[in-house]
């Protein structure tokens, strides 16, 4: 069983492999190219798109205001459909009520749609202990599963990934395709997935799907898809587990449809997904398809502690992805340096809660701030400011790195008084510029390693502008 | 936005929407803030404090005598209160405490003058965008703080939306390219202003980069803290900034000129830098950013 133990505390290391890896940063080239443009034309061509952000912000706004009353009400509307609803407060808990159905009902295999939460409880990794073997059936998280990877984006798990490194994992594990098999265009590999996908989801015992949106009014869980896989996964076992957070409810099927409308267009760029799938309870008796048996296991993990606190607005989130598509560093190391499930701004804010700002300390610092991230986001989540609220509890707890805490105390104590901050400023600038003045800049400079590493560092003109001023002034 | 927040369900809004009562109320608020913070008059010409930035101070004090010279010429008086540094650093790097001394420091120097008025977006960004932020449940030190976040702009925006400025008198000759930096961009809406005034220098023709508005890695502290993938974010700026075949880089923040400017020189490129403030201002024949003393 492979567990994965977050990263993130070596985040600066992953981040040094990454710059340093070839193929990952051409990879990271598509994030550039692809999901900006596209989702600015998707966004420019409904005038309404900017108000349509507001009223997305509001419903989450509203729901997670009376989250309580909503979660109760849909585990009622679950449950009147016949389906039944499991409370799960911690990952250890979510993993334990799927694999214990999964026991109850013998089940060998799973077929699985793509799933963020499953990720965040490790969930293959506890299927596999039981001795169920779960099955990815979203081809980019099939592809993760070969490689017993990671997905290093939440909308496209293989980013990080080019068509020759998949077509390898593919020719590796499909043993038995002729060498003359095409498997370079994406068509090609989607099309052998599915050969050997519709085998699987026919065999499986228990489908497990996540949810985008749960709708608190009728008891129903939406998936967005584009290949269709989460379908199958949902209809063709004979039980379906639904596995979603807390902060995926929303009240009215109205609110759904005002939140797919910013959606896809904030993911991907599309107006809609291919398939946009509703479920609610098993099957009816009337009903020509559908599992006999519908679970829906509501994950907490630290979310509720969230909801009174400086972070609750992360709740807002939608798992869109457009902060790390824009983001100026996800597109530099990609999503797996970021060392846990959730990379980009979106991780650097919700890692820390559910993890521990000890352990994910770094993502919330390695931001420059430039805020567009936040300019992106459908539910205007304010991620700098959130990040910030994780560098101020790390400085309270003593967590922030000792140099620069030494080196903000040094500045701090001259810029709080300003007679002596003039006179130090003064003889400094004076020094630095004498040593810089033939070159006009330093290659290296002592303390300032991080800056002159990568960088010239300009030497300054000679005299601060305020005693010049001062001085300027006074000859007048 | 007309919408309401939430189409109405049957049964299923718990609470009403309140998004009428939440336009008022803020719509009574800015008129109350608007009232209390009409400037102190000094006569026909108001008086500006110049808030150099600890940057624009201690490295390059030639953009703090542009940014005097353009804020004159916009009809101005200038003064130049004692001052260190906005606390941006601190606020930043989660250090609440000296970034409210240091934001009270700057609310104590600069009030007597009509405006503050700084040659960087971001640290006019910390002073109108986050110093009130500073005093949340300390109304008397929020209503000084929203006062000042009032009277504050970045330079460029100053002249143009504030001073109504379209044109300087100035020569350049050359092609540039213009940098929009983040908080300048993001959080005071600085993208059209300098461009319109670049227009107006003689000589002078702006040759656009490739995302011009994409962040240049600099980051502040970040650049030290994370200075390898700083430089690798910079380093694909620096392609861009090549590739718009400007022979000058102008940005309205020193920060991340001098991030552009050591990633330029570092990989040879012959791309001079300069803050847009001395080339509007006719003072572009300084040596640039990180270039030595012609002799």
């Amino acid at each position: 069983m492979t567990v994965h133990v977050p990263t993130s505390p070596a985040f600066k290391q992953n981040a040094h492999e990454a710059l340093g890896d070839a193929a990952l940063q051409r990879a990271l080239g598509n994030v550039e190219k692809g999901f900006i443009a596209k989702r600015r034309k998707a966004a420019d061509k409904i005038p309404e798109f900017e108000a349509l952000r507001d009223s997305a912000r509001d419903i989450k706004n509203h729901t997670l205001a009376h989250l309580d009353l909503y979660l109760e009400a849909y585990e009622e509307k679950v449950r009147a459909a016949g389906g039944h609803v499991h409370f799960a407060p911690t990952a250890a808990d979510a993993s334990k009520i799927v694999v214990d159905i999964c026991r109850r009902v013998g089940a060998r295999t799973v077929a699985k749609g793509k799933s963020m939460i499953s990720e965040e409880i490790d969930l293959n990794a506890h299927l596999e202990a039981a001795g169920v073997t779960p099955v990815e059936t979203d081809l980019g998280e099939y592809i993760i599963q070969l490689r017993g990877e990671r997905p290093s984006h939440i909308v496209a798990p293989v980013i990080h990934l080019n068509r020759d490194q998949i077509e390898e994992n593919f020719r590796a594990a499909h043993t038995d395709l002729p060498a003359d098999r095409d498997l370079h265009a994406p068509e090609s590999l989607l099309a052998e997935a599915r050969a050997m996908l519709r085998q699987k989801f026919l065999a499986a015992d228990v489908g497990i799907t996540g949810a985008n949106f749960l709708v608190a009014e009728t008891g129903t869980s939406i998936i967005v898809t584009n290949e269709g896989n989460g379908d199958l996964s949902q209809t063709l076992p004979k039980v379906h587990i639904v596995l979603a957070s807390i902060e995926k409810l929303v009240p009215t099927r109205e609110d759904v449809s005002q939140m797919l409308r910013v959606l896809a267009r904030s993911a991907t760029g599309q107006e809609i997904t291919v398939y946009t799938t509703l479920s609610t309870g098993p099957r009816r008796p009337a009903d020509v398809d559908g599992p006999e048996e519908y679970h829906v296991v509501l994950l907490d993990n630290g979310r509720s502690a969230m909801l009174g606190g400086e972070f609750r607005e992360m709740l807002r989130c939608i798992r869109c992805a457009a902060c790390m598509n824009h983001c100026p560093v996800y597109h530099a190391v990609g999503g797996h340096a970021y060392g846990w499930v959730y990379p980009g701004p979106m991780g650097a804010v919700l890692s820390p809660s559910l993890i521990g700002v000890d352990k994910a300390g770094h993502l919330p610092n390695a931001s420059t701030f430039c805020g567009r991230c936040e300019s992106v986001c459908p539910v205007r989540i304010p991620l700098p400011k959130l990040m910030r609220h994780w560098r101020e509890r790390e400085f309270e707890r003593n967590l922030s790195p000792a140099p620069v805490r030494a080196g903000l105390k040094f500045w701090g104590f001259f810029a709080r008084r300003p007679a002596l901050y003039r006179l130090a400023t003064r003889v400094g600038m004076g020094a630095l510029a004498l040593a810089g003045r033939s070159k006009g800049r330093f290659r290296s400079l002592p303390l300032a390693k991080g800056w002159t590493g990568a960088r010239d560092f300009a030497a300054p003109q000679g005299g601060t502008f305020q005693s010049r001023w001062a001085a300027e002034r006074k000859a007048k | 936005m007309t919408d309401p927040p939430c189409a109405d369900g049957p049964g299923w809004r718990m609470s009403p929407s309140v998004s009428s009562a939440f336009h008022l109320s803020a719509y009574v608020e800015s008129f109350q803030v608007a009232l209390s913070q009409a400037a102190p008059s000094h006569g026909p010409r108001p008086r500006v404090g110049l808030f150099a930035t600890c940057l624009v101070d201690l490295i390059r004090p030639s953009v703090g005598f542009a940014a005097a010279k353009l804020i004159e010429d916009a009809g101005c008086e200038v003064v130049v209160p004692s001052q260190t540094c906005c606390g941006q650093p601190a606020f930043n790097s989660g250090d609440r405490r000296t970034a409210r001394d240091l934001a009270l420091q700057i609310m104590d120097a600069f009030r007597g003058v009509d405006y503050l008025v700084a040659p960087s977006g971001s640290c006019a960004g910390q002073i109108k965008k986050h110093f009130p932020e500073l005093f949340a449940g300390e109304p008397e030190l929020a209503r000084r703080a929203d006062a000042l976040a009032a009277r504050t702009f970045e330079l460029i925006s100053f002249l143009v939306d504030v001073r109504g400025v379209t044109s300087v008198k100035a020569r350049f000759d050359g092609a540039v390219t213009y940098h929009d930096s983040c908080a300048g961009l993001r959080e005071l809406g600085i993208k059209g202003q300098p461009r319109r005034l670049l227009d107006s220098v003689e000589g002078l023709t702006v040759s656009e980069m490739k995302d011009p508005d994409v962040c240049c890695g600099f980051g502040g502290t970040f650049a030290v803290k994370y200075g390898e993938i700083s430089g690798a974010i910079v380093a694909k700026k620096a392609d861009n900034i090549s590739a718009s075949n400007a022979g000058t880089l102008l940005a309205g923040d020193l920060g991340c000129l001098m991030n552009m400017a050591g990633k330029l020189q570092r990989l040879g490129r012959p791309v001079k830098a300069r803050h847009v403030a001395e080339v509007l201002a006719g003072m572009g024949d300084e040596p640039a950013i990180g270039e030595p003393e012609r002799r």
